[in-house]
């Protein structure tokens, strides 16, 4: 392979990354909560785009059914799950996420064990480039995901919601203080985040036409390593840490490095090493 | 007494005073200390990997067991000196990474047979009666060490680091020595439960030191309620034994440990120890009333 095949590898799987992190960023900014379970919501929005997709025929009603089921999944959780324990120490949140999740992986494997495949998957082919080919479902994945980030990007920055959101997460008390119903605009953030990891679970689930309960695993372990190594709660820093992510991972695979540990454990090498030298993350938030 | 036992009962023994042993020293460096670690089974499994890896090679489980120990607690020293540096989230992340880079390690590696993990390596000669035994004690060892660990200046020092690092700092402990303390007493603990572990049974793969196996023993930790050295010691002993008793749990197991762990951050965030101090402190007001 190529190195430039190698590079575009990359940043495809870096917006996949793009898709998740950005909700859990969101989640951190305004709750200082890692949302462990965020990537139960990845799995549901698979679920529910093969099995709405396989009943109705069309594929894009299926991914804004799975965005709003996993939309309103979200923010269920927030008011069930992390509101009434905000107060307490920050590894309550951590851990009652995690078994939350677990509970959700369970729920899944309750309704298929096996998991679901699309019965006539659409965006299968491939593209030739650079010495190899590229699925066609990755390209329009990366291509969605600048589209939506940059949609949020601009929502954020010249909307009166948007402004009121940014409020909020740098000066919560001040916002509220200012009028801003502090408590919507956490249910949007959900709703927001949530979706768009379930158009990560659709897109991966097109890309490898099979979503089991324990699909969401290693892609939820890794996007909360990108947070933190982009300084947990800053969005710039977590967007570049995505596709840095994706181009070392496909580098490291090929490289010596590939020989003694797998793809994981080559991401969360560079997590650690780049935290000993910047304990703060790559970017901290001002 | 060893007539009244047949060897399934004393494998659940075995494995619930194993994992009283793993929950103990988790709870060293979790609860004592303060420092939130996902990735504690890691240190279980380079005890279980380098004992056998040692019995092939015809060395004694004995020997075997402390360098299992020894080699735990020196890569438990090298995640405690990233404890230094990285605090809070970043540190459950990190810890997390642990457990994820030694499962990646393992199953690309030839020597530590892959993904097939290693297997029919010789145990020690010693009966299943005798090796129950031999956990039981370990395990009140272990207890034993907890509360004087507790109790002594070592204990007050992780506590303070525990409730608030900088003030700690301020009133002159030694930050660093402590926590690096903790975290290397906690591992090479741990590196012990994975060596006895590893002899009660045929096979070991890197999945049994997974990210599940590290949430499994955090819950029991956190169900006992974080600190408390009776209440891990019961949780362990609860959250080990139920899933193997009733099958209905057994087969729903991650999902009762899923949920328990929720319910109880949810309704219980201080544990079983915080039940028990409310209930205490219920019926000493009844009582009150009462006169």
């Amino acid at each position: 392979m190529t190195e430039i095949a190698l590079l575009v590898q990359g940043l495809l799987d870096g917006s996949i990354y793009a898709l998740i992190a950005v909700g859990l960023t969101l989640v951190y900014g305004l709750l200082r909560i890692l949302h462990v379970a965020h990537a139960g919501l990845f799995t549901l929005g698979g679920y529910v785009g093969v099995v709405v997709t396989n009943q109705t025929g069309s594929f894009v009603l299926a991914l804004v059914v799975a965005m709003v089921v996993a939309g309103i999944v979200g923010m269920i959780i927030y008011r069930l799950v992390y509101q009434p324990i905000l107060h307490l120490p920050p590894y309550v949140a951590l851990i009652a996420s995690i078994g939350l999740f677990i509970a959700m992986q369970e729920g899944f494997r309750f309704y298929d064990e096996q998991g679901v495949s699309f019965v006539d998957a659409p965006l299968q082919g491939t593209v030739a480039f650079a010495g190899q080919n590229l699925q066609i479902a990755k390209i329009v994945t990366f291509f969605g995901a600048i589209i939506l980030i940059g949609g949020l990007g601009f929502l954020a920055a010249r909307t009166r919601t948007g402004v009121a959101w940014r409020a909020t997460v740098t000066k919560p008390k001040m916002a509220e203080s200012f009028g801003i119903n502090i408590v919507r605009v956490r249910y949007l953030n959900f709703f927001i985040g949530s979706a768009l990891a379930a158009v990560a679970g659709v897109m991966v689930s097109l890309t490898t036409n099979l979503v089991e309960p324990t699909s969401g695993d290693v892609w939820s372990y890794k996007a909360l390593a990108i947070i933190v190594l982009g300084g947990l709660g800053s969005m710039r820093g977590t967007l570049i840490a995505c596709f840095a992510l994706g181009v070392i991972e496909a580098y490291g695979t090929t490289s010596f490095l590939g020989a003694i540990m797998n793809r994981d454990a080559i991401a969360f090498a560079f997590l650690v090493v780049v935290l000993m030298i910047r304990p703060q993350g790559l970017f901290v938030r001002t | 007494m060893e007539s009244l036992l047949n060897a399934y009962d004393m494998s659940l023994i075995r494995t619930a005073a194993i994992m009283v042993i793993m929950a103990l020293s988790l709870n060293m460096i979790t609860g004592f200390c303060g420092q939130i670690s996902l990735g504690h089974a890691a240190f279980m499994g380079i005890g279980a990997y380098t004992s056998v890896k040692l019995s092939i090679n015809g060395i004694d489980f004995i020997y075997g067991t402390f360098a299992g120990m020894a080699l735990a607690g020196l890569l438990g020293l090298i995640v405690g000196l990233t404890s230094l540096r990285v605090r809070h989230d970043f540190l459950a992340i990190t810890t997390m990474g642990i457990v994820f880079l030694f499962s990646g390690i393992v199953e690309q590696s030839k020597y530590l047979g892959d993904t097939d993990g290693l297997s029919g390596y010789p145990h020690p000669a010693y009966s299943d009666f005798t090796y129950m035994m031999l956990t039981i004690l370990l395990a009140i060892a272990v207890v034993a060490l907890s509360f004087y660990i507790k109790r002594s200046w070592m204990g007050a020092a992780f506590k303070s680091i525990g409730d608030d690092e900088d003030t700690a700092r301020v009133l002159g402990i030694n930050v660093p020595l402590y926590k690096l303390s903790a975290f290397v007493l906690g591992t090479a603990i741990a590196g012990l439960a994975g060596s006895l572990y590893a002899h009660q049974t045929t096979i070991i793969q890197a999945e049994n030191f997974g990210f599940i196996e590290s949430i499994t023993v955090l819950s029991m930790v956190v169900f006992g309620g974080v600190g408390s050295i009776a209440g891990v010691t019961i949780a362990a002993v609860i959250l080990t034994l139920l899933p193997l008793w009733s099958q209905a749990i057994g087969e729903y197991k991650l999902l009762f440990y899923g949920g328990l762990l929720f319910a109880m951050m949810r309704f219980a965030p201080y544990g079983l120890a915080g039940l028990a101090q409310r209930a205490r402190l219920l019926l000493t007001r009844r009582a009150g009333t009462a006169r």
